[in-house]
């Protein structure tokens, strides 16, 4: 079971918690509209082996959705941040010791 | 081949059992091949079979990153149906139950068929209705599947909690007879040999980390652990990893990688006779030739690529099996691991052309494609070999998701496995 630190809460908790909500920022833009457009937006996933910016709702919480950065090897988290927030840069140097932690 | 029969076993057998042959080689690679194959499961083996014994196309190369048969196909829990509720689904599920009838003599090897039937419990109102609506569509499509009451049930697996007060109580279950389990290795094992003696090159410890494309997009060759290798026709079939592998030409896919697990407990003694699915209650069990009771959990929440899972998804299962089968309360488990399996919007496979010249795909099986084995070989060789589907096979191509034609055995219920 996973360790999920709610950013709102600001407390890890364990993953009984919380509800899955997928690929984060996939978002519908304009252009989108034409069948391809649909298409990627509705079902198309990155589903990649490595870093993974997801949505989680804390709903046995405080039952808000937020984002995370986890690592799909080793499910280790390396940030988690309030919804409507961007992705954060995770070449920032912020990050680099986080990164590498979660890909071990 | 040395062909296997009860003779060539007694004569060994006298022999002290030297002298049997490896069952396939372990070739260099070549720099080029007609038709690669990514992925050496059951289905990756399978294709490549069909291909050489029914397309004339030998010059194969099987790609395999592990072991053979160490993904998904050495992991699952063997159970073997046909009684999907859509038209295409039960054509394509039914082609490989067909299959599986002959299969140990059409490869002289013993996958260990054995149509004990899969038995699936109804627990609520909404279960009778959906497995009545199965039980009538499969009859419409020529799938066995039959209704069973209670008391019929009790009578067919005796060990089963029927009557006793539970909180989820058996209210009827529908019964496919032809349904039930095959030997996992012995089935990637048998297409491996059988692929081998008709000259398909299976390339072990062998991982694709590029798909090479010329000016005009179409695929020309792979980049691997093992050095480049040309091939005008590239077939992926990588299970959990599709979405790893398609990525290499760029192609998005609608997947989702998720750790499903199995477990299983000490040998006993026969106590089940079939295969006993509840998708209500998520347990699923069925008895090994062994003795051991094999038994299914659910899939992780979250989209992973780490053969394993949650412990609390193993325990849910259990609770479930404890409630409908007190008998094995006590029972020790040996051993519990995870498997990745890719997972579609609709639950359906894909397969087919992909937006690439040259480039195949055979993948999306998600928590229920070991039964689809043989079938799923079949109809992607064709479609290979061709360049065209093959007709079981068109309704699960990928573009079925951009023109809305999903086949949508998601809300059919009886999906599970
Ligand atoms: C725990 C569990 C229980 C299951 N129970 C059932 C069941 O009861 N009934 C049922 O019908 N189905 C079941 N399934 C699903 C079933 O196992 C799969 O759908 C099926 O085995 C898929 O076969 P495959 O040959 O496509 O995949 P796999 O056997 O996974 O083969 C894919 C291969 O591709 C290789 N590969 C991946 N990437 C690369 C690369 N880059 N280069 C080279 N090789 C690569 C992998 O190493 C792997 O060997 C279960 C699955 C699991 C995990
Ligand atoms: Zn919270």
């Amino acid at each position: 079971m996973l360790l999920i630190a709610c950013p709102y809460c600001g407390e890890s908790r364990p993953e009984a918690e919380f509800r899955y909500g997928g690929e984060a920022h996939l978002a519908r833009t304009p252009d989108s509209l034409d069948d391809d457009g649909w298409t990627g937006f509705l079902y198309a996933r990155g589903n990649p082996k490595g870093l993974h910016f997801e949505r989680w709702r804390h709903i046995h919480g405080c039952g808000r959705f937020f984002n995370a950065v986890r690592h799909t090897v080793t499910d280790k988290f390396v940030t988690t941040y309030p919804a409507g927030e961007g992705r954060p840069d995770l070449s920032s140097p912020e990050f680099a010791e986080k990164v590498a932690e979660a890909s071990r | 081949m040395q062909k296997f029969s009860a003779l060539a076993l007694l004569a060994k057998a006298f022999g002290g059992h030297q002298g049997w042959q490896p069952q396939w080689r372990s070739p260099e690679p070549k720099p080029a091949y007609d038709v690669v194959i990514i992925g050496a499961g059951g289905h990756g083996l399978a294709t490549a079979f069909y291909l050489a014994s029914e397309h004339g196309i030998r010059n194969i190369a099987v790609l395999e990153k592990g072991w053979l048969g160490g993904g998904n196909t050495g992991r699952n829990t063997t159970i073997i149906r046909s009684n999907y509720l859509f038209d295409e689904s039960a054509a394509l599920y039914d082609h490989a139950v067909k299959l599986w009838e002959g299969l140990s003599q059409a490869l002289n090897y013993n996958v260990m068929y054995s149509p004990r039937g899969v038995l699936m419990l109804a627990h609520n109102i909404h279960d009778i209705q959906s497995f009545k609506r199965h039980v009538h569509a499969n009859r419409l499509n020529g799938v066995d599947n039959e209704w069973l009451t209670p008391d019929e049930i009790q009578a067919f697996v005796p060990a089963l909690n029927v009557f006793g007060k539970v909180r989820y109580p058996i209210l009827g279950g529908a019964l496919q007879r032809r349904g039930g389990t095959a030997r996992h290795d012995a089935v990637a094992w048998g297409y491996a040999r059988a692929a081998d003696a008709l000259g398909v090159d299976i390339i072990q410890n062998c991982e694709v980390t590029a798909i090479r494309r010329g000016a005009d997009g179409a695929v020309e060759a792979v980049e691997t652990s093992r050095g480049t290798i040309r091939a005008k026709k590239i077939g992926v079939v990588a299970a959990g990893n599709t979405s790893v592998v398609m990525g290499m030409a760029d192609v998005r896919m609608p997947l989702e990688s998720y750790p499903l697990q199995a477990l299983v407990s000490e040998p006993i003694k026969p106590m089940f006779p079939c295969v006993v699915m509840s998708n209500t209650i998520h347990a699923y069990i069925s008895q090994s030739d062994k003795g051991e009771l094999v038994i299914g959990a659910g899939t992780d929440a979250y989209t992973s690529y780490s053969q394993t899972g949650g412990l609390h998804i193993t325990t849910h299962t259990l609770d479930a099996i404890c409630e409908l089968v007190p008998t094995v309360r006590r029972m020790r488990m040996l051993r519990n691991w995870g498997g990745i399996v890719d997972v579609t919007p609709d639950r359906s496979p894909i397969i087919g052309l992909t937006p690439v010249p040259g480039l195949f795909v055979n993948c999306g099986w998600g928590t229920g494609g070991f039964k689809a084995t043989p079938g799923s070989g079949h109809v992607f060789a064709h479609t290979i070999a061709r360049g065209t589907p093959h007709e079981i096979a068109a309704p699960f191509a990928l573009d079925r998701f951009k023109a809305g034609r999903l086949i949508d055995e998601a809300a059919a219920a009886a999906v599970a496995h």
